[in-house]
């Protein structure tokens, strides 16, 4: 800290204030460990830029629209709204709680194989299921001709059972999806740190059932608070299930403003609104905890011993997981291979299906690795500097995931179309050249969409692995004289390696699955399998969008298989 | 392991620069499309091979102004092709579009089919019809008469705010004024079967499924499910329905269209109104009519069999600049009456 006291010559005191704050700013980039403060404050920046944006079209103002809106959207659109939140959100947790618990504190048969496939309906998109099941409940579908069959009616004229479209149907369906992302956290959480504390509780005599209330809930938290309100952003950026069930959420509000009124300031207000309601709450849900502290595990990561289970209870167990993975995948998956069955032989497999399903691979890949490599820069800072400042830049980076995707969208078309722009006059000034659109052509705006979306997961995933190793662990490192990048290298990475496979997964199945962005901003001739899906269903050939379903599904099966393995290796 | 993303990344912005600045140079031209690629991709094989101009798509569902708009001076797009004259007028209000004199298009496009300013033109209609189970006993319907209480809990239609939905509604605001339109919403609202949903082919499957007796839908559907193209269990939806064409009491049946426009800054204009000029000969609209089942708008070209049987089309005379100039308020309209709910 010797340059830079040239600065402090002002004489009035806000001037020496300001110096001073400029002081310590520069005092604290000039630590060793500056990049990660840069770096973060950059990919920090890339995601507010969209919500920005949206910030300047919001500013345009939409005439009357709030008047309307309150006198006649509003009311029922906030109690939908509220309603399918509540249920999903109670729903996700009360799954992903009780399989989790039960795959880690206890054996019984099939559980190896559930660890893994519980997570096996993250592949479904929630569009998929609310189509499949509406298909497959429809008073045409298998399940009411069955019934028909048995009951002795001949036409669905005379006898059928109430209609799938509604809000319980759109609760049902997109928690047995949804369920996975508290599944995943929450069961990290049971593994590792709850282990070593349950250890303990049962040598002090304390019943299984009473240590999942007394110790390893109260524990798992933080997992629960994260894998929830992820479940509940998907809840909020879905627009293709709650068409098809029938649920008018205030997603539903603002699509319709922007493309049936063709407002999309309006749309943009009434997004950003709904951005500062969730902020509102997931900061409501860290000053109610703000007192504990989760870190401190001292011993090395070790999942407790499993309680074998006895008759009944085995099979009572198995059926319980067995549940989600049969209604959220194998069900769904079963159908979607019948119908691609059935259209393979009607029209052949398209040849384009290969290129897609590549380009979708391809494109989720390298934007995972980009997100996952944002990811740890961000939280990594924030563990570095744990001011409040770096904190706040962590919580700016996961903006975008608290948004529908539609709308984010847009921020990033407005905001890469503008830099697009730009790069183009400044090349025909300068250099006499027309570049083209260098961003949304070359699918860069489209990587830059699925990083502002998807940042939150990696970050908070990667934050939740790195809480986990203790304090002291840097210290030591930092002691016997390792730099802050190899103690990540030798130290943190190791340990989160877990941590970090679970959010590649997550980004990786959210970035196939991922329909509005991709279809607002990809180049020229350029398809994935979700929007050739899209394609075909929004025509209504449901039978072609069979096969891309299908493959959607058969794609994202790969990650999950993979993180499996380096679980199962961890544990 | 933070560089290898990167290098990966410019590699494929690099190699999709170099695509797209060869676009630019051969006979070529690009179309961004709101109508689903499945649609257009005859249409656009055929043109192909007649003149040997390769197209580049890209389908956009919603947001195809915002594209053209952000993209600017820079944009790519020759063609903007979309659906509902609504979609098209936006284009035109953003001033994304250019104006074409073209005599090939002014012989073929009759004049309340295209822009005033010759800045759109339509390509296809299609009719918004009423799906009726075989055994109803009933051959002609109007749309005012949807709202009697006779057909309480019989009727099946998609969200009131889809845009087949809002032009219908706006074209009964051109015929009725507001406050008749929001009475007849509430009448219609009251009559449904089930929560307004869905999509237009699921009118005729809730019939076949005993859900409804009747449904308001678009006239293509049918031949897409009679024909048997969408396979066995779409044909058995299409057999259970005939068709009605109804009218307004004062007027006829309501169309809507598709349509395209040339981009205004189009790097490609020429091969652009080629393909414009392309869609509307005799070739091309005998396609929309035989692989799409729409109306062509060329006078005189022959509609498909199928769509044929449903009787002589009687298009109401509401200009759409009209429909076009409704289709906020009757938005809010549907709103108002809590239609989707």
């Amino acid at each position: 800290m010797s340059a830079s006291t040239t600065e402090t010559a002002g004489g009035a005191s806000p001037r020496r204030l300001l110096s001073a704050a400029v002081l310590s700013a520069a005092s604290v980039l000039r630590l060793r460990g500056g990049f990660w403060v840069w770096a973060s404050l950059l990919i920090a920046a890339l995601v507010l830029v969209p919500v920005l944006a949206l910030g300047w079209q919001a500013a345009q103002g939409s005439e009357g629209l709030w008047s309307h809106l309150a006198r006649h959207v509003l009311p029922h659109a906030l109690g939908q709204t509220a309603m399918l939140m509540a249920g999903v959100g109670c729903l996700t947790a009360v799954i992903g709680i009780t399989v989790a618990w039960l795959v880690t504190a206890y054996d019984f048969p099939g559980r190896r194989m559930l660890e893994w496939a519980l997570l096996l309906p993250l592949a479904v998109p929630t569009y998929i299921i609310a189509y499949v099941y509406l298909d497959m409940l429809h008073p045409l579908g298998p399940f009411q001709s069955l019934v028909r069959a048995v009951l002795g009616f001949d036409s669905p004229r005379d006898f059928r059972l109430p209609d799938i479209r509604s809000m319980t149907g759109a609760i049902l369906l997109l928690g047995l999806v949804l369920y996975p992302y508290v599944y995943l956290p929450v069961r990290a959480m049971f593994m590792t740190q709850a282990a070593n504390l349950v250890e303990v509780a049962h040598t002090l005599g304390t019943s299984r059932r009473r240590m999942l209330w007394r110790v390893a809930l109260p524990l798992a938290r933080p997992a629960i608070a994260i894998g929830t309100s992820l479940a509940l952003m998907e809840v909020l950026n879905d627009i293709g299930a709650s068409e098809f069930l029938g649920v008018r959420s205030l997603t539903i509000s603002v699509y319709t403003t922007w493309v049936t009124r063709s407002d999309l300031a309006g749309a943009s207000q009434i997004a950003l609104a709904m951005l500062l309601l969730v902020v509102a709450l997931i900061s409501l849900e860290r000053w109610a905890r703000r007192k504990q502290r989760y870190s401190v595990s001292a011993q090395r990561a070790r999942s407790m011993a499993r309680h074998p289970l006895k008759g009944a209870a085995r099979w009572a167990a198995l059926s319980v997981c067995l549940l989600p993975v049969v209604l959220g995948f194998v069900l769904p998956a079963l159908y979607l291979t019948t119908e691609a069955w059935k259209r393979f032989q009607f029209a052949g497999l398209s040849a384009r299906l290969l290129t897609e399903a590549w380009n979708t691979f391809a494109l989720s890949a390298l934007a995972t690795a980009a997100v996952l490599a944002c990811g740890l820069i961000v939280a990594y800072a924030a563990r570095l500097f744990p001011q409040r400042g770096m904190q706040a830049v962590q919580r700016a980076a996961s903006l975008g995931y608290a948004m529908p995707g539609t709308i984010l969208a847009l921020g990033i078309l407005i905001a890469a179309g503008g830099l697009d722009r730009w790069i183009g006059r400044t090349a025909r000034d300068l250099l006499g050249i027309d570049p083209g659109l260098v961003l949304i052509g070359s699918g860069l705006a489209l990587g830059y969409a699925y990083l502002a979306r998807f940042l939150a997961i990696s970050v908070g995933s990667v934050e939740a692995g790195l809480t986990r190793i203790p304090r002291s662990y840097d210290q030591s490192a930092r002691t016997l004289g390792h730099g802050i990048g190899s103690t990540l290298r030798r130290v943190h990475l190791p340990l989160s390696r877990a941590a970090l496979a679970a959010a590649g997964l997550l980004v990786f199945v959210d970035c196939m699955k991922e329909l509005s962005a991709t279809l607002l901003l990809r180049p020229l001739n350029f398809e994935t399998l979700a929007t050739h899906l899209y394609g075909e269903a929004a025509r209504g050939t449901y039978e072609e969008a069979a096969i891309a379903a299908l493959a959607i599904v058969l794609v994202g099966i790969l990650p999950v298989i993979l993180l499996a393995r380096v679980g199962q290796r961890n544990g | 392991m933070k560089s290898a993303p990167f290098v990966l990344r410019a590699a494929l912005a690099s190699t999709a620069i170099l695509a797209a600045t060869g676009a630019a140079q051969a006979q070529e031209l690009n179309l961004y499309t709101s109508r689903e690629p499945g649609l257009v991709e005859p249409l656009l094989a055929a043109f192909t091979e007649s003149t040997g101009i390769t197209v580049n798509t890209v389908f956009l569902k919603d947001g195809l102004a915002e594209r053209v708009a952000s993209e600017g001076e820079s944009s790519p797009a020759d063609l903007l092709m979309a659906v509902d004259a609504g979609n098209l007028a936006d284009l035109v209000d953003k001033g994304l579009t250019q104006p074409v004199e073209s005599e090939v298009l002014a012989a073929a496009v009759p004049e309340n089919l295209r822009d005033p300013g010759n800045q759109w033109f339509a390509l296809s209609m299609r009719a918004r019809v009423i799906y009726a189970a075989k055994d109803l006993d009933t051959d002609s319907i109007t749309y005012e008469s949807l709202a009697d209480p006779e057909w309480k809990g019989r009727i099946c239609i998609r969200s009131g705010q889809h845009p087949y939905n809002t032009a219908l509604f706006s074209a009964f605001m051109a015929h009725h004024g507001a406050a008749e339109t929001e009475e007849w919403l509430t009448g219609l609202k009251a009559n449904l079967a089930r929560q307004a949903g869905g999509g237009d082919r699921d009118g005729a499957k809730d019939i076949l499924g005993g859900i409804c007796d009747i449904a308001v839908a678009n006239s293509y559907y049918v031949g897409l499910m009679q024909s048997g193209k969408g396979g066995d269990e779409q044909r058995a939806w299409g057999d259970a329905i005939k068709v009605i064409l109804p009218t307004f009491e004062d007027g006829g049946t309501h169309v809507n269209i598709s349509g395209a426009a040339v981009a205004k800054h189009a790097p490609n204009r020429d091969q652009a109104v080629q393909l414009l000029e392309y869609l509307v000969s005799d070739e091309a609209q005998k396609i929309y009519a035989e692989a799409n089942y729409e109306y062509p708008v060329k006078p005189g070209a022959a509609v498909d069999p199928i769509i044929a049987s449903f009787g002589e089309l009687q298009v109401d005379p509401t200009p759409l600049t009209r429909i076009v100039e409704n289709r906020k308020e009757a938005s809010e309209l549907v709103d108002r009456v809590g239609f989707d709910n």
